[in-house]
């Protein structure tokens, strides 16, 4: 039976892994700055999206290994979701600017989104 | 076939390559072993966690210690 295993050095406990969709549009841009700021924090790591896209076996076995994942998609077309799923996975949760207030062209990323985009996120994590 | 460890030295990294040997082994394969220490380099793999394990390229597992019998299976594949 395999096992987890954490200690002290670098194999460390399995991180909590984010995912920003990173659009091009401003709820992209505050989806991928919010999830820096939450790295900063310590609350998760940001990871790699485009790796789970390019199916790079470096970026799928450590999110298959993580302790939890969550993923912010700036608007409804919810691409970070979609690129996640069409990998396999399904186990993660889930946050979409919009559905907590955060219109598309309407919404730039400053520091006061940017905050209330982490708070919001870092209370999904910890659900 | 290449194999890759990827750990700085830890206890559970040297775990995972004498089980790897062993399954290896077991297997009668022609492999070589490395151990990649450098933290840069692991990174540059996209793992997140140690130990690791690599054939070929390609990341098969990390953060874990899987039985010989896992080993063998994830090595012939």
């Amino acid at each position: 039976m395999s096992e987890k295993h954490s200690c002290s050095c670098a194999c460390g406990g399995a991180p909590k892994l984010i995912f920003a969709c990173s659009g091009g549009a401003d709820v992209g841009a505050l989806a991928d700055q919010a999830a820096r700021k939450l790295t900063r924090d310590g609350v998760g790591r940001m990871f790699c999206l485009a790796g789970i896209g390019g199916r790079v076996s470096g970026i799928i076995t450590s999110t298959e290994a993580a302790a939890s994942v969550l993923v912010i998609d700036g608007c409804p077309l919810n691409c970070a979701k979609k690129t996640l799923e069409e990998a396999g996975f399904s186990d993660f949760v889930h946050l979409n600017l919009m559905e907590v207030g955060f219109q598309k062209g309407e919404s730039p990323a400053n520091e006061e989104n940017i905050e209330n985009v982490a708070k919001v996120a870092a209370a999904r994590m910890t659900m | 076939m290449k194999i890759q460890i990827l750990g700085t030295g830890c206890p559970k990294c040297v775990k995972l390559t004498e089980a790897v040997k062993t399954a290896a082994d077991a297997l009668g394969l022609a492999y070589e072993i490395e151990k990649v220490s450098d933290v840069n380099q692991i990174m540059a793999f996209g793992v997140m966690m140690t130990p690791g394990l690599v054939v070929d390229g390609d990341v098969k597992l990390v953060g874990k210690v899987p039985t010989v019998d896992e080993l063998k299976k994830i090595l012939v594949k």
